[in-house]
């Protein structure tokens, strides 16, 4: 069994241990400092850190402000309301003037569990990567999640880090971590498993199972949404029958819209999306949502064997 | 008052010369807002050129005073402003809206002199109180000015950011509302009422001045006192006329948005004595 480990505890520290080395990083948050865990830079800087309440559109039009002063603001909400409730204060605020603002939203996807739909971002990636400037990242696991807080804090310009509620199985072997370059952590002939977040884990399962069926799939973790690795795509459409794209959101607007987008135009191929088809979320335990979304490792092994037939 | 006489009366040189510069770029773009253009001139003015701290050969500079207008529609203001202070050369506010031009319908960031874009209403007093928190953390003396409008009051951001600015402190932060009373679809009252406003202001907490918006005095006065006010943000609510300076568009709804052609331009200019 993995080790499990929460992406927002991680994010937590990281921020803490970025704050030490910059002073110039200020932390925003909308009353979820504990959930979102800013707590942890709250509690070491003080000053720098700045609580807004439940006010998102204030919170990301404010973290503008302090941006244009020289500031690398992170502002972190659940992924529903940082980006929902104050999507054009991010438009319009911080993209347009590709300000240093890093939205590192926590609770994002289904596997938020028993909060229901209203809590269950599910098309997050696709409201924000349709915005000039945006960069994305949706780590899959814990130490990757260091890893993107790291990137967004290094690279300017706006970013999107979404990460989990709950705690994800660490993927072992990816390798080194580039912003914008996927990660290919396995190969094979028959088909390409492209998948973020915690989906990666799942599809590394699926690979596995497959293999023992004797189908070889690729498998690839694209962390980084946007800028897209598209040379990763075209290849793994390239040198497989088929592509299946795995995320924990809606099927339109996200990876699997993206992928589709880079092979229609580049090397047409067979893309089959696993992700939620058009529904809005429920309560419920992560791991049962995730089955009733048609979201686990045996829905993409199915998806695989459509492709391979 | 530390103005003398003639320091007021070249103000009000200023802002005529301003209200010309308004006529005649947005005649030129043959679109824009000239009603609130006019109604914040005198402020604009003001701000420009008896109140800011700026450097236009360095506009990042790092103490300047900071203006935002959170109502970017009345940019024409702003740019003549910014173009008579020397941010950019005055034949750039022929080419307003044009494409590719530097002057943008709305505000944008590559435009020197502006702080951050704007024109979707409500969320410019937000940027603003961002700037203001970054300069108590830098432990900056500059001050921040806001100019927000009345229709645009009816943004529940602006709610928010009012309740953040008075819960920080932030007596940097000077807001200033031009009342007009005027909104596309007709007067603030019958569209969505947002009086009583300057209550509204107090109760969120700022230190709340009410002035004829359009008399310099009154308007240096109160930038002024902003100044004295230690521990919350302070409020201008200015009584400003629409369309002010120009008799045909005072008070009058459909020249919100809405360029004056050729002839209402001569007959502006000329009543301006801008011709």
């Amino acid at each position: 069994m993995a080790e499990q480990l929460n992406q927002r505890d991680i994010y937590g520290k990281t921020l803490a241990e970025l704050g030490r080395s910059d002073s110039n990083i200020v932390v925003l948050d909308a009353d979820l400092s504990g959930s979102t865990k800013t707590s942890v830079f709250a509690k070491e800087f003080p000053e720098r850190f700045f609580d807004f309440g439940i006010a998102e559109q204030n919170m990301l039009a404010a973290a503008s402000g302090l941006a244009s002063c020289g500031k690398t603001v992170f502002a972190s909400s659940f992924a529903m309301f940082a980006t929902g409730r104050a999507w054009e204060q991010i438009r319009n605020g911080v993209a347009y003037n590709k300000f240093d603002v890093k939205i590192v939203a926590t609770h994002a996807g289904i596997t938020v569990g028993p909060d229901g739909a209203s809590h269950q971002a599910l098309e997050d990636i696709a409201i924000l990567r349709v915005i000039p400037n945006m960069s994305i990242i949706v780590p899959c696991d814990g130490p990757q999640a260091r890893e993107a807080v790291i990137a967004a804090a290094g690279n300017k310009g706006p970013f999107y880090v979404r990460i989990a509620r709950c705690k994800v199985p660490t993927v072992e072997n990816k390798g080194e971590f580039k912003f914008g370059k996927a990660q290919v952590l396995r190969r094979g002939k028959d088909a390409a498993i492209i998948a973020c977040g915690i989906m990666v884990s799942q599809a590394l399962t699926a690979a596995d199972n497959l293999a023992a069926k004797g189908i070889e799939v690729s498998v690839i973790n694209m962390h980084t949404i946007k800028p897209l690795d598209t040379a990763a795509v075209i290849d793994a459409a390239g040198s497989t029958k088929g592509i299946v794209v795995c995320e924990e959101h809606s099927i339109y607007g996200g990876l699997g819209s993206a992928v589709c987008e880079v092979v229609a135009e580049n090397h047409p191929a067979k893309v089959l999306r696993v992700g939620v088809k058009n529904r809005f979320g429920q309560s419920g335990e992560p791991d049962e949502l995730l089955k009733e979304y048609n979201l686990t490792s045996q829905d993409i092994e199915k998806a695989v064997s459509a492709i391979v037939v | 008052m530390p103005y003398t006489e003639k320091q007021v009366q070249e103000l009000k040189e200023r802002s005529r010369k301003i209200r010309g510069e308004i006529i005649e770029m947005l005649c030129l773009a043959n679109s824009g807002h000239p009603g609130g253009s006019l109604s914040s001139a005198d402020i604009v003015t003001a701000l420009y050129f008896a109140k800011l701290r700026y450097n236009p050969q360095k506009p990042f500079w790092p103490d300047r005073d900071r203006f935002h207008m959170s109502k970017g529609h009345c940019c024409p203001a702003w740019y003549a402003a910014l173009a008579e202070a020397g941010f950019f050369p005055k034949e750039e506010l022929k080419d307003l809206r044009k494409l590719g031009a530097l002057l943008q319908g709305h505000p944008d960031r590559t435009i020197p002199g502006v702080e951050a874009a704007s024109g979707s209403l409500g969320q410019g007093l937000s940027v603003s109180l961002g700037i203001a928190l970054a300069g108590k953390l830098d432990k900056k003396d500059y001050r921040v000015y806001c100019l927000i409008g009345d229709g645009e009051s009816q943004e529940g951001n602006i709610w928010e950011a009012a309740m953040a600015a008075a819960h920080y402190k932030c007596d940097n932060l000077c807001a200033i509302l031009d009342q007009n009373g005027l909104q596309i679809d007709g007067k603030v009252s019958d569209v969505m009422n947002i009086e009583p406003v300057a209550d509204k202001w107090t109760a969120f907490g700022w230190h709340t001045i009410e002035i004829d918006g359009n008399n310099m005095e009154e308007i240096l006065s109160a930038l002024d006192k902003a100044e004295t006010i230690k521990n919350k943000p302070t409020m201008i609510v200015a009584h400003t006329v629409k369309g002010k300076g120009v008799s045909f568009m005072e008070n009058v709804c459909s020249f919100h948005g809405c360029a004056p052609t050729k002839e209402e331009a001569q007959k502006a200019l000329k009543e301006l004595g801008c011709d």
